[in-house]
């Protein structure tokens, strides 16, 4: 990765925000608030990034001074080989942005229409947004409800459009905010899919931020967590689930009542319900796999229905926080 | 289509989306519009059938037509702009290749294309109706009116930009907004024509732009300025419509220097 082009590059960025609080009838009294605090980032092209933290965090922040709308209070970015906030406009014909909170489509209008303006705003002639349009909206099934005004969207139709609607001009560097708050898990799993695909076939850089495991591991090579405005782990999930010793859960529902199955090599008995008939054993995936402590659980008991737990982002990330003594 | 040519039509799509509203507005426009020929009328009828050099017919005319402008002008309430700074959508508009003041300005002028004719025709059809309609004889000065109903938008959208942008620096701009709606309803001659102001309200009002937001275009199409005096106040319109915008663009230059998106 190393070899290719650096399409983010963060030195010490740092964004202050001035809070002014209310000390008796008149006084105010001026806080300043690191949200971002010396944060060093690089990413190269091709590269699937997510970006996780706690609420506060400094997430969206660094978001915002890596797309140019927010002014960093120091540090040096370049995004694209950009300076994001001088040149904003020519950076967004490179980046494709979603904020998973609010919408870059037009409310009032079907949503077909958004993507005409997006295509005039971007000056793609239509032999060359016609045919991506055409693959965005099949890829994406929009189909059903391009002529539906936006207002009258679910937040899943909503979402494929907006994701949709952020590919449009081919960005090189897709950022998503959140973009799978609130959905269900039918179409978190259907936009990733998509994602997953579009990475496939074009090589899109792409820079998540997220609250659900799920993104990450389907998604992202690499997980960076920010803590305090600073980046406290930047690595690979597995290296970041090892480092904070986050275990996952099998959980066996059984034939029949068993007793139970404690002494399976590398688990841990974590729970047993319903008088043996649904058990959980957590275990490393460092030292075994689901597939052995399955095998062997197969052996002392008739297995009818199994599921895995993983370890969710508010839970490594309080591990993490918690191991660096925060 | 090109960039802003494109948002011009979205925003008058916008506004051709909501047609029960419009019915309304028009009908409600209409109503107030047969309360102030009244009221005007009979003020120029007390007065001795002349005030300020407006006659009855006069005065009917310059009421019908402030009605039939008044929502084109934006002479209510408009706080779209400062609802995107307060709630941080503005984050999504920044994140376009293109430059915030002008696409605002694109899509303000596809607004006003929209509501022109179904909210400017009903009052002025019942005004003729009614009243009578005191209206320019020639053909150029409806051409020179088209111009000066043009750039009065312009300079009534290069003011809203700049009021609503304080919502980078106010937490809570309606007080802004509303002192800003009772200003501009007042200087821009739409209560009373700027010719009836004592004279110390009318050298104040002629030193801002906003008589030439509103009672300029009406001048010109109801014929009161014409030839080259017509020419001379529409002039005075693209200096007033250049001069906001440019105030706009150093407000917009410093909220985004110190830009704060709010909230996530």
């Amino acid at each position: 990765m190393s070899s290719s082009e650096l399409l983010v590059q963060a030195r010490s960025l740092q964004r202050d925000f001035v809070v002014r609080r209310r000390a008796g009838r008149l006084r105010r009294t001026r806080h300043v608030v690191s949200a971002v605090a010396g944060v060093d980032l690089d990413i190269h092209a091709g590269e699937a990034v997510g970006y996780i933290g706690a609420n506060g965090a400094g997430k969206s922040t660094t978001i915002k001074m890596l797309t140019g709308i927010l002014v960093p209070t120091a540090g040096t970015v370049r995004t694209c080989g950009l300076d994001p906030v001088r040149e904003r406009r020519n950076l967004a014909r490179q980046v494709g942005v979603v904020f998973g909170q609010r919408s870059g489509l037009w409310w009032d209008l079907p949503l077909v229409e958004s993507f005409r303006v997006l295509a005039a705003l971007h000056r793609l002639p239509s032999h060359t947004w016609a045919p991506r349009f055409d693959e965005l909206v099949e890829r994406l099934e929009l189909t059903s409800f391009l002529a539906t005004p936006v207002r009258q969207l679910s937040l899943g139709q909503r979402m494929r459009g907006e994701v949709a609607a952020a590919l449009l001009h081919r960005p090189r560097l897709l950022v998503l905010d959140e973009p799978t708050v609130g959905l269900d898990v039918l179409s978190k799993e259907r936009l990733r899919a998509f994602l997953r695909e579009e990475r496939a076939e074009r090589a899109t850089t792409l820079l998540l931020t997220t609250h659900d495991m799920g993104d990450i591991q389907r998604l992202c090579e690499r997980v960076l967590v920010v803590d305090h405005g600073a980046i406290a782990y930047d690595g690979t999930l597995p290296g970041l689930v090892a480092r904070v010793g986050a275990e996952r859960v099998l959980v066996v529902d059984l034939a029949e009542p068993v007793a139970p199955l404690g002494g399976i090599t590398h688990t841990q008995l974590v729970g047993v319900e319903g008088g043996g008939l649904r058990q959980r054993l957590s275990f490393s995936p460092d030292l075994t796999t689901a597939a052995q402590v399955l095998a062997a659980v197969s052996q002392r008991a008739d297995v009818r229905d199994l599921a895995v737990e993983e370890p969710d982002v508010e839970e490594v990330v309080r591990r993490l926080y918690a191991a660096s003594g925060r | 289509m090109r960039p802003l040519p494109a948002l011009a039509v979205a925003g008058f799509r916008r506004w051709s989306a909501y047609r029960m509203a419009t019915v309304a507005g028009a009908l409600t426009n209409s109503v107030f519009g047969l309360l102030r020929a009244a009221i005007t009328v009979a003020a120029v009828g007390a007065a001795g059938g002349v005030i300020a050099g407006y006659s009855a017919r006069e005065v009917a005319t310059y009421s019908w037509l402030t009605q039939a402008l008044m929502t084109v002008m934006v002479l209510g309430i408009w706080d779209e702009l400062a609802v995107r700074v307060r709630t941080g959508d503005i984050a999504v508009d920044l994140a376009r290749p293109v430059d915030l003041q002008l696409s605002w300005l694109a899509a303000d002028l596809g607004r006003a294309a929209f509501v022109l004719l179904p909210r400017g025709l009903p009052p002025l059809a019942v005004g003729a109706l009614t009243t009578g309609l005191a209206l320019a004889p020639s053909a150029w000065s409806y051409l020179l009116g088209a111009l000066s109903v043009l750039l009065g938008v312009v300079i009534s959208f290069a003011i809203r930009f700049a009021v609503n942008l304080s919502a980078f620096w106010l937490m809570d701009v309606r007080g802004a907004l509303t002192l800003h709606m009772v200003v501009s309803g007042v200087l821009s001659g739409f209560i009373v024509p700027v010719a009836w102001f004592p004279p110390w309200l009318g050298t104040l009002a002629s030193a801002t732009p906003f008589p030439s937001m509103l009672q300029t275009p009406v001048d010109v199409l109801s014929g009161r300025v014409t030839g080259a005096a017509a020419a001379q106040v529409v002039a005075l319109q693209a200096l007033w419509a250049v001069a906001t915008l440019g105030v706009g663009r150093l407000v917009l230059a410093r909220a985004t220097r110190r830009l704060v998106v709010q909230g996530g």
